[in-house]
């Protein structure tokens, strides 16, 4: 027995490994990603498309397109989301990587948090640096510029979040893609009326402290409970 | 632990739902004649709506079984999480349809009614908008139950997906109510339920509870059809199906 | 050790096995044989915890493994069908990532393993040119990395060549040598002397 000393008998909850596994985690899942580029861009071109469709479907008149702006983004942002989710799991699920996670030893909650982290950086961050060029597109007024990237900042990880939960639901199923769009769009209603609700009120020159209070106690909601849902969600589905 | 485990046994259930499916009809068939008759004969026409608010006999309990059958099927898939118990399980999976019937129902009704006074087969009433979002989230779990073969990981999926579904549900309404009062246009009242006379009050309660107990009757048969589906390979269903031919 | 119950596993609504138990000490390893479709597989996920039995328990050191939870993964090191290595990634940076999600896992010793495997040659290639046989040495690379006593291991020797079977033949003996316990499924003749023969048969 006492051969077994060969094997350490760390704790798992030995802090600086577990630390250290996800920024391990965050660091492969970026270098994946960042090499799988074109599996990054197109929810971005997507996203821009799509919000250069309304004015071509509806007319260039100035005062209609600042109108419809606020939400015209925010529904492009959430359709851009739901096109990314697939990379989010499906690829780890079809290479065995997914199951080596699940069988880590450190917190599959916190390894979630930070795939989704991850993926958050590299679709929803980008979407929000991206969308003043849309505003300008769309003739939102400079004003309403700051509370449209804010509003984004805080919604989009919550669309990561939840989206997270469908994809960890749906994995490995046929129709994937649109059946995530079928369970998670929903869910995103109520992100959807504040952020884009800001962004109109500030046009409109009323007072949003509600909104961002909101935004933020989704966003804090869904961090507390997206991952745990997340991981009991890939659990089941590699039952 | 013991004790629940006798009565969750599919086979006692099966047998004991038998006995009980026809009286529990029989309570619902009494409930909504009794209900129907109350609401479209006896109550007295609304001062403002005159005859065409007794829709509301139907749309409100319907609207109020699409929320308790969405709560019960969250309920029922987390028992069924923890406890891993085969029957709850199939309790959440058959409510589904029902809520979701009963959605469509109240989505209708309250188009219905809404005509007469917006002019319109639609207007995006904070209620109606609330409950077009909760048959989404119906859907949803239909599909996502429909898109997997094992039935043990489309019940622990699906009830999982119901568990974050019935805390956004708050969520959800208080978004949309608050939406409403922001956009609403002039034009367009809200369906305002009447003020309730007690005459009106009581075909209300009977038709939610003839609702309640249909929804019981459909559960309790929909049960014993997937009991017998899932437990065909156990010997005594086979007896069973033997001894009936 | 590794014990199983009166273990019974279903597909569907389907048993695949019941009343199976087993006891597995140090130094030993298991060879589960089957027809294809008896529930090899899904015997070696339930021993890791990724399938739930229907009824029975696995035992590890006395504690069922829902209970011992994220403690028994720290002692098991899972290679299946899939080689669980991502072909963007080298061969370095794939067990890298897996020691990283390990505990006690031995990075100085990620060179010498490539060295050993034959895959020193690739490390700074992306996995995705390997050949299905250099893919599948480097997915069971991160045993040497990792150091867990108990090793469950899916059709291991698949996709090998002759030499390479040889090699992991010889990895399997020297961590039998090390007091470590194998689970392995595989359709060729293992050259291991002690070892239990598991027989799976479809009720």
């Amino acid at each position: 027995m006492s051969k077994q000393k060969s094997y350490c008998s760390c704790n798992s909850t030995d802090v600086p490994g577990f630390l250290k596994a996800i920024g391990c985690l965050l660091r492969r899942d970026l270098t994946v990603a960042l090499r799988r580029s074109t599996d990054v861009l197109t929810p971005l071109v997507f996203f821009i498309i799509v919000v250069s469709l309304f004015p071509l479907g509806l007319g260039p008149e100035p005062s209609v397109l600042r109108t419809i702006a606020p939400g015209v983004i925010w529904v492009a942002a959430l359709l851009a989301t739901m096109l990314s989710l697939n990379r989010l799991f499906a690829n780890d699920h079809a290479d065995g990587t997914l199951e080596q996670m699940v069988l880590s030893p450190h917190p599959l909650t916190i390894l979630v948090l930070t795939k989704v982290a991850a993926h958050w950086m590299l679709t929803g961050l980008p979407l929000v640096l991206i969308s003043p060029l849309l505003a300008v597109q769309m003739n939102l007024p400079e004003s309403a510029m700051g509370t449209l990237i804010f509003s984004l900042l805080l919604g989009t990880p919550v669309l990561s979040l939840l989206g997270a939960v469908g994809a960890a639901l749906t994995l490995g199923l046929r129709g994937g893609g649109v059946l995530v769009s079928l369970l998670v769009l929903p869910l995103y209603t109520p992100v959807l009326i504040f952020g884009a609700g800001a962004v109109a009120g500030v046009t409109a020159g009323i007072d949003i402290e509600a909104h961002f209070s909101l935004l933020a106690a989704f966003l804090a909601l869904a961090l507390s409970l997206a991952p745990w849902a997340a991981a009991a969600a890939l659990r089941v589905s590699l039952d | 632990m013991q004790y629940m485990h006798k009565y969750a046994s599919p086979k006692f259930f099966y047998t004991l739902a038998g006995k009980l499916t026809p009286w529990i009809a029989a309570l619902t068939a009494l409930l909504l004649v009794a209900g129907l008759y109350l609401g479209l004969f006896v109550a007295p026409a609304d001062y403002q709506q005159g005859e065409s608010y007794r829709i509301m006999f139907i749309h409100v309990p319907a609207a109020w079984m699409s929320m308790f059958i969405y709560v019960c099927m969250a309920g029922a898939g987390a028992i069924a999480l923890v406890w891993n118990v085969k029957l709850f399980e199939m309790f959440a999976g058959n409510c589904a349809p029902v809520g979701a019937s009963f959605t469509f129902l109240a989505l209708v009704t309250g188009s219905l009614w809404g005509k007469p006074m917006w002019g319109a087969w639609w207007a995006w009433d904070a209620r109606l908008t609330s409950e077009l979002i909760l048959f989404f989230l119906y859907i949803g779990y239909m599909a996502l139950e429909a898109s997997i073969d094992d039935p043990r990981r489309a019940a622990r999926a699906s009830a999982i997906l119901a568990l974050v579904g019935v805390v956004n549900i708050p969520v959800i309404h208080f978004s949309v109510e608050w939406w409403n009062t922001l956009h609403q246009p002039a034009s367009v009242s809200k369906i305002g339920t009447p003020s309730i006379h007690p005459s009106m009050l009581a075909p209300l309660l009977l038709m939610s509870l003839g609702f309640t107990f249909y929804f019981f009757t459909v559960a309790l048969m929909r049960m014993r059809n997937e009991i017998l589906e899932r437990e065909r390979h156990t010997t005594w269903v086979a007896q069973l199906l033997e001894s009936k031919s | 050790m590794l014990e199983a119950v009166d273990l019974e596993c279903v597909r569907g609504d389907r048993p695949l096995f019941s009343h199976l138990s087993f006891r597995l000490k140090p130094g030993e390893l298991m060879h589960v044989t089957g027809v294809n479709g008896s529930g090899k597989t899904t015997l070696l996920r339930t021993l890791c915890g990724l399938t739930h039995a229907a009824t029975g328990s696995v035992l590890w050191n006395g504690s069922t493994i829902q209970e011992l939870g994220d403690d028994y993964c720290s002692q098991l090191a899972y290679v299946g069908h899939s080689n669980g290595i991502q072909g963007e990634l080298t061969a370095e940076e794939n067990l890298r990532a897996a020691a990283c999600l390990g505990t006690a896992a031995d990075i100085t010793r990620i060179p010498e393993t490539l060295e050993r495997l034959g895959l020193a040659p690739y490390r700074h290639f992306p996995s995705k040119v390997l050949s299905q046989g250099q893919k599948r040495r480097l997915g069971l690379a991160r045993l040497a990395i990792l150091r867990k006593p108990l090793w469950i291991l899916d059709e291991p020797l698949s996709a090998l060549d002759v030499n390479s079977v040889a090699l992991m033949t010889e990895i399997l003996l020297e961590h039998l040598a090390q007091d470590g316990m194998i689970v392995m499924t595989s359709h060729q003749e293992i050259g291991v002397e002690t070892k239990i023969i598991l027989q799976l048969q479809l009720d």
